[in-house]
């Protein structure tokens, strides 16, 4: 949904567009064979081809090549079979080389795209633009020292993607759904690892305004935005931003800005005077990369399920709700820990227990997925247990507190705890007969007529029972019994 | 194609070179040179011409991705004008 702004002189309308730098998970670097380990001592994942020393040359690295291949075909891009790097130059502290290798004219990766999941279970598509492959810059560290800044060159050569979205977002909302789906869809593929702490995923978010349905206005360029909160923040304050100086009779300036977060606002990075020329050409180190068509096939062969494929069959085999689909395949981990779950089960039943009582747990306990101290067998197991009647869903809730303190199955805690249900119909009579015959004027006015009382009789039974009383056995002698 | 004064402050900016004022204008001169030298080649018709990208005709060798270099910062830092334990040492440069 295209998010209005509401100005004095009418509704304005946000146009975003969003290049998100992706760092590659591969063991070396895209030029050299220099480590590309995150945290290492400073310098020392460094080759000499990494520090730009005369005379060195790049070789390129085969992985990042099929890494980049694959995010394509996740997205269900055009793979350029033909591609060529270029030299972007400029000058930077953290640039030892005085150029960055990039792909201008002719990207790895063309045109593809992204569905979005939006509130409620509402998708929309966005258009991935192109994506190539580049080389990382190095680390300046400006606060360790009143005047000079320190330069870590590990970072310096790592691959990255650029992926570019066309004009596509309409809102900072959108723009959070599409880094979401980015980053799950490379996760799933293994190509980037998405951590945005440590800087393997970030963008440039570019946001320009109109009216609706008019033409695009002149954007502006906010430069590293390193979360997703950070972007929706970025374009609020941009978007906002541009509509006081439009309103206000000004022009905007085509420029590139930065997020100062502490202030919650963006300025410009650099005057226009200083404006970036970088004078691309093709880099005369490097030949063209040209692929066959069957290096492609093997590849597109060896993906894994990705995150929408998987979500329409756990909607349309297993029967669950779009927002419990989307919410599951969202991350691989938890798809494949669900998928265990629900095998041979109950999948909706399986669904809630995850995404309840399961993630609560884990929320609580800040635990990652893989230290749970309930496996999916443990919860399978569980679930097993109500669906053969022998835990009521109520007693269930007390079995999982258990196994997640004891890391004992539910079969041993129901076993050990004589938690098992009552569906003895003997047993509940005599429980029943007993509450009906210390509470005469209750059931005198249940016999009246007034049916809610029932209720009461309930709640005393399972009390009575210790909750272990099957709840539909005791609705059914009740209602014979007072009916 | 010439180039003027303005031209060659501008490309002196971008390359990061300090240029004496008097030498603007001989620079400007050579520089006109060079360019009119290369110009020669755009009397050849090169329509539908792919651009050529190497003389030999090779694909782009390729690397398996394995770690096989790195380790070495007491080379890459040999020639470092300043150092600060492993670290580069530069003046500050924060925009």
């Amino acid at each position: 949904m295209a998010k209005v702004i509401k100005g004095r002189t009418g509704d304005w309308e946000m146009v975003i567009g969003l290049e998100v730098h992706a760092q590659v998970i591969s063991n070396s670097k895209l030029f050299s064979g220099a480590s590309t380990n995150f945290g290492s001592e400073p310098n020392h994942n460094v080759s000499l081809v990494d520090a730009a020393m005369p005379g060195m040359l790049p070789v390129l690295n085969e992985e990042c090549v099929k890494q980049a291949v694959r995010t394509g075909l996740g997205i269900k891009a055009a793979i350029n079979l033909y591609s060529v790097f270029d030299r972007k130059n400029y000058f930077y502290a953290d640039l030892p080389q005085g150029y960055q290798i990039s792909q201008l004219y002719h990207p790895i990766v063309g045109e593809g795209t992204v569905i979005l999941d939006l509130e409620g279970g509402e998708t929309r598509e966005v258009g991935v633009e192109r994506i190539h492959l580049e080389q990382d810059a190095g680390k300046s560290i400006h606060d360790q020292d009143p005047t000079r800044s320190f330069i870590d060159l590990n970072r310096t050569g790592v691959a990255l993607m650029e992926i570019v979205s066309k004009p596509d977002l309409r809102s900072p909302e959108e723009a959070g759904a599409y880094v979401r789906k980015l980053r799950s869809i490379m996760r799933y593929l293994g190509t980037c690892d998405g951590n945005m702490d440590e800087g393997s995923m970030r963008a440039d978010v570019n946001v320009s305004v109109r009216r609706p349905g008019e033409e695009f206005g002149t954007r502006t360029e906010t430069k590293n935005v390193n979360s997703i909160r950070f972007i929706m923040q970025t374009i609020e304050i941009e978007a906002k931003r541009q509509v006081e100086i439009l309103e206000n009779g000004g022009t905007i300036d085509q420029e590139t800005r930065q997020l100062d977060v502490a202030n919650n606002t963006t300025h410009p990075l650099r005057s226009k005077e200083e404006a970036h020329d970088y004078r691309y050409f093709p880099c005369p180190d490097l030949l063209p990369l040209t692929l066959e068509q069957s290096f492609v096939d093997e590849l597109a062969k060896d993906l894994p399920e990705l995150p929408d494929p998987k979500k329409e069959r756990f909607i349309s085999e297993l029967g669950l709700s779009a927002y419990d689909a989307g919410v599951l395949v969202a991350e691989r981990e938890t798809a494949n820990f669900f998928e265990a779950v629900a095998k041979g089960r109950d999948a909706k039943l399986a669904a809630n227990w995850v995404m309840g009582d399961f993630f609560g747990a884990l929320n609580k306990s800040g635990k990652d997925l893989a230290d749970s101290p309930v496996s999916a067998e443990g919860l399978g197991g569980l679930i097993d247990l109500i669906s053969d009647g022998t835990i009521s869903g109520r007693i269930a809730k007390e079995v999982f507190e258990a196994m997640w303190e004891s890391g004992k199955s539910a079969g041993d805690i129901v076993e050990e705890k004589g938690l098992k249900q009552i569906s003895d119909t003997g047993a509940i009579e005599a429980i029943i007969d007993e509450i009906i015959a210390n509470n005469p004027s209750q059931v005198e006015q249940v016999r009246g007529g007034n049916e809610k009382l029932i209720g009461w009789f309930v709640g005393q039974t399972m009390k009575a029972s210790g909750g272990k009383a099957n709840p539909g056995v005791v609705n059914q002698i009740l209602k014979a019994k007072l009916g | 194609m010439s180039l003027d004064r303005s031209t060659v402050e501008k490309v002196a900016q971008l390359a990061k070179l300090a240029i004496d004022e008097d030498d603007k204008d001989r620079l400007a001169g050579e520089l006109n040179a060079i360019i009119g030298f290369v110009e020669q080649l755009s009397e050849l018709d090169t329509t539908g011409v792919q651009p050529m990208t190497s003389v030999v005709e090779a694909n782009a060798p390729l690397r398996a991705d394995v770690v096989n270099d790195g380790d070495i910062a007491e080379k890459v830092l040999a020639n470092a004008p300043e150092r600060v334990q492993d670290f580069f040492a530069v003046p500050k440069v924060v925009e």
